[in-house]
């Protein structure tokens, strides 16, 4: 029987990534002075998987280099090695390397070689206790194996005889001397004399326990180490004794056996052991062959990898399942109603109806929510990075990191990782002082830097916090005018001026250093958030730290709206953008100079988007502010009150670039096709607010 | 033909195992580590159960002696899989009342035929 191992290739594949960032976060995670054996022990799991999975898909390179590793976490584990910041450092340094051959594995390229032989042997310096060239355990191994081998080629002459008595309790193990039998007797001519001196008397005896023993006998020229084999498993369950035939011996048992009559022909024999021995070279044959196959298995899991692929928890599937299940039945209910329908079903139509939408949302809902992963996915790698940084720059950093669980669309977790490096470099480069500025400055020596995501109405907002020195408005505008980006005489407010580090070619730092990169980053890590349908802003406190906050859409492919109407047409708000919505009584209303018109909501003056102006819609039946609708909206921390002609209703729409199918509209930020087929356009709240702050 | 219950927490390992028996005509149901494996052993009797000893939340050894003491699995037949070369895992599982082992790194075949072995 073969089977194609290559079809669980990609499976260990993202299984040894997902243990090798256990390991990871495990070993940052470790702590010098007190060490949490559990925590050890998750490590040496994910180590001991990755070892066992790649020796036997055949990646024999990864499972040689795990298992160094196993080996020193394994002395770890059992409190007989010390664990020491440096072995920590070697074994972080290896899960590097690790993580760079199971690539290239997967790629379908040459692992390098030399950086592997490298990280080898900087693990057995550490295993040997910082001494190289002591010979590795592996190679030990190798040579017992080979010894063993060679021991079982040695073949001993006519047979055995074998005492074999179990112990009482054989039977509760699930050994059966039965199937040791059966194995012997493949082997060769086979007989078994049972003694029945062990049973005790009928009141005494336990049937769960084993009391007979045997004599047996097994002819042929087999090895013993194949008659050892067979009692490998039971080795501590018996008593036994092997005892090598005679030549005569061996005559005389083949005519006292029973289960090979004497009626059997010598040649019969010989046909047997000759498939015995036919079996045998096939078998070594197996290994040598297997490094083709290999190769060709690879290939075939590299070209799946390039579609991507995406670990979805069982129960969500089964949801879906179960959710389609529904849908077919009041499909089929509804084709039932409309077979032969009359006025009189007309509710059942409507319960139908009705169902039908039900599970659809329901549907689209659990789909959606296949493509969600947890944030975590991003996070988990900058415990490392602050790690590896603050060690560079010697500076002492606590990374704390909340709501790694928050859930978000796996195309936002993809694209949403650069941004995040760059801004959590920043902050240790820029943003945290130097331990002995910071103990001047009358705060702790180790800086802390939060990650931390949640959701808020329909989006998710994370944010880049730390508690160093904060921004220097003064700094950053003097700057700005010596880089040119602004003249003297502009007057920004606190918010635009710290808006001038997203500018290109604005960099703080006095010194440029090769951790955050020479600011070009900024205006990039801007750019990408905004394509991503988000923003981006900086609250800072001079001396306190600053607190970079990413809003983004949870998903980009659907989008819970609300419509209204101006005029003919048809617009979609965000839901998440809407805070209210109101009529406008004459007393509210307020003209205010260069700012157009606005009206008061409670204690705040907002300014109103004309909304039949601006997209220029003739047939808008309110054109006098009180006659119509104002909906109050937010974007980017500001508000605005659009006004409209009225609310129709709320739906989930699916969005439609316009940019790539026409161009970037200012106020559009995409566009979706109703339920009858005309198209709405979806509204840009942050630059509709932006519009009317200007 | 046998039911056999297959625990490893490694996915690609247990659709490895479940494949290859699964392609011999058995039965097999999959358990992601000892606790799932005891419930669904619970549930349903099982005629063999080839276990990863090193798992989270229940390992191995402490599956098998946990089986052990249930009324329907006293002679049930049960093999770890273990890439432990040394004794101290094979002796510890033994004496928890494990069948026997297969050593980890194994193919297809050396598990088809072990599994043959116990169960006839």
């Amino acid at each position: 029987m073969s089977i194609d191992m290559a079809q669980f290739h990609q499976v260990f594949f993202e299984e040894s990534f997902e243990g090798l960032d256990i390991m990871e976060s495990g070993l940052l995670n470790l702590d010098m002075g007190d060490v949490d054996a559990e925590e050890i022990n998750t490590i040496f799991r994910a180590a001991h998987s990755i070892k066992g999975g790649s020796g036997t898909f055949g990646f024999s390179a990864v499972s040689d280099f795990t298992h160094v590793m196993e080996t020193l976490l394994d002395e770890m584990r059992d409190g007989r090695r010390q664990v020491t910041q440096r072995a920590v450092d070697v074994l972080l340094g290896s899960v590097d390397c690790l993580k760079e051959m199971l690539t290239a594995i997967q790629d379908e390229q040459e692992i390098d070689e030399a950086r592997v032989a490298e990280y080898q042997k900087a693990l057995e310096v550490e295993l040997n206790g910082g001494q190289a060239d002591v010979a590795i355990p592996e190679q030990a191994e190798v040579l017992a194996a080979s010894d063993e081998s060679s021991a079982s080629s040695v073949t001993e002459g006519k047979g055995w005889r074998i005492a074999f008595s179990p112990h009482a309790d054989l039977l509760k193990t699930g050994n059966d001397p039965v199937r040791m039998f059966r194995e012997l007797s493949v082997l060769g001519e086979f007989s078994a004399t049972v003694d029945f001196l062990g049973v005790p008397g009928f009141y005494d005896l336990d049937p769960e326990d084993c009391h007979l023993s045997w004599k047996l006998e097994v002819t042929g020229d087999i090895p013993i180490s194949e008659v050892n084999e067979i009692f490998d498993w039971v080795e501590d369950e018996c008593d036994l004794a092997f005892q090598p035939l005679t030549e005569s011996e061996a005559e005389e048992s083949s005519d006292i056996s029973i289960e090979h009559p004497a009626t059997e022909t010598p040649q019969e024999q010989t046909s047997v052991q000759a498939q015995v021995e036919k079996a045998e070279p096939a078998d070594k044959a197996a290994p040598t062959t297997k490094p083709a196959t290999t190769k060709k298995e690879t290939a075939k899991s590299a070209a799946g990898k390039g579609s991507g692929s995406i670990r979805v928890d069982t129960s969500k599937i089964d949801t879906l399942i179960n959710m389609v299940g529904e849908l077919v039945i009041t499909q089929s209910m509804l084709s039932l109603v409309g077979e032969h329908f009359e006025l009189n079903k007309l509710d059942q139509l409507k319960n139908g109806l009705s169902q039908l939408e039900r599970h659809t949302r329901e549907l689209q809902e659990s789909v959606m929510n296949i493509r969600m992963l947890p944030i975590s996915f991003v996070f988990s790698r900058f415990p490392r990075l602050v790690h590896d940084l603050s060690a560079k720059l010697d500076k002492k950093i606590e990374l704390v990191l909340v709501g790694e669980h928050t859930e978000v669309d796996k195309t936002v977790v993809e694209l949403l990782s650069d941004p995040l490096v760059h801004l959590v470099r920043n902050s240790l480069d820029h943003g945290i002082e130097m331990p002995a500025d910071r103990v001047a400055a009358g705060k702790l020596e180790t800086g802390t830097i939060t990650l931390e995501a949640y959701h808020r109405g329909g989006n998710i907002v994370i944010e880049v916090k730390d508690d160093g020195k904060g921004l220097n408005k003064d700094m950053l505008r003097t700057k700005a005018i010596e880089k040119g980006l602004i003249d003297e005489e502009t007057v920004l407010t606190d918010k635009q001026i710290y808006e001038l580090i997203f500018m290109a070619g604005f960099s703080t730092a006095e010194q440029l250093s090769d951790i955050s990169g020479r600011g070009v980053g900024m205006d990039v890590v801007r750019r990408n958030i905004q394509s991503l349908g988000g923003n981006i802003e900086i609250i800072s406190e001079l001396g306190k730290g600053s607190t970079i906050a990413i809003h983004l859409p949870l998903t980009l492919a659907i989008l819970d709206g609300q419509s209204i109407a101006v005029g003919d047409e048809r617009f979609i708000i965000p839901l998440g953008a809407i805070i209210e919505s109101i009529n406008i009584k004459e007393s509210m209303l307020n003209r205010v100079a260069g700012r157009g018109e606005t009206f008061r909501l409670r204690d705040e003056y907002l300014p109103i988007v004309r909304m039949h102006e601006i997209f220029d819609v003739k047939t808008a039946q309110a054109t006098k502010l009180t006659d119509g609708l104002v909906v109050v909206v937010e974007g980017q921390g500001l508000r605005c009150g659009l006004f409209i002609d009225d609310l129709l209703g709320q739906q989930q729409v699916v969005i439609k670039s316009l940019e790539a199918n026409y161009r970037k509209v200012e106020g559009v930020s995409g566009a979706t096709i109703l339920g009858d087929g005309s198209v709405a356009l979806i509204l840009d709240i942050p630059g509709l607010v932006r519009l009317s702050n200007q | 033909m046998a039911s056999i219950l297959a625990v490893d927490d490694s996915a690609s390992m247990r659709q490895m195992v479940s494949f290859t028996l699964k392609g011999a005509g058995y039965t097999v149901v999959e358990a992601v580590d000892g606790v799932d494996a005891l419930n669904k052993a619970k549930a349903q009797k099982f005629d063999c159960v080839v276990t990863d000893v090193n798992m989270p939340n229940k390992d191995g050894i402490t599956l098998i002696r946990d089986l052990r003491g249930l009324p329907n699995y006293k002679f049930v037949p049960m093999l770890m899989l273990t890439t432990e070369s040394g004794m101290d895992k094979k002796q510890a599982g033994k004496a928890a009342g494990a069948t026997g082992w297969i050593v980890k790194p194994f193919n297809p075949e050396q598990l088809l035929k072990t599994i043959k072995k116990v169960l006839g």
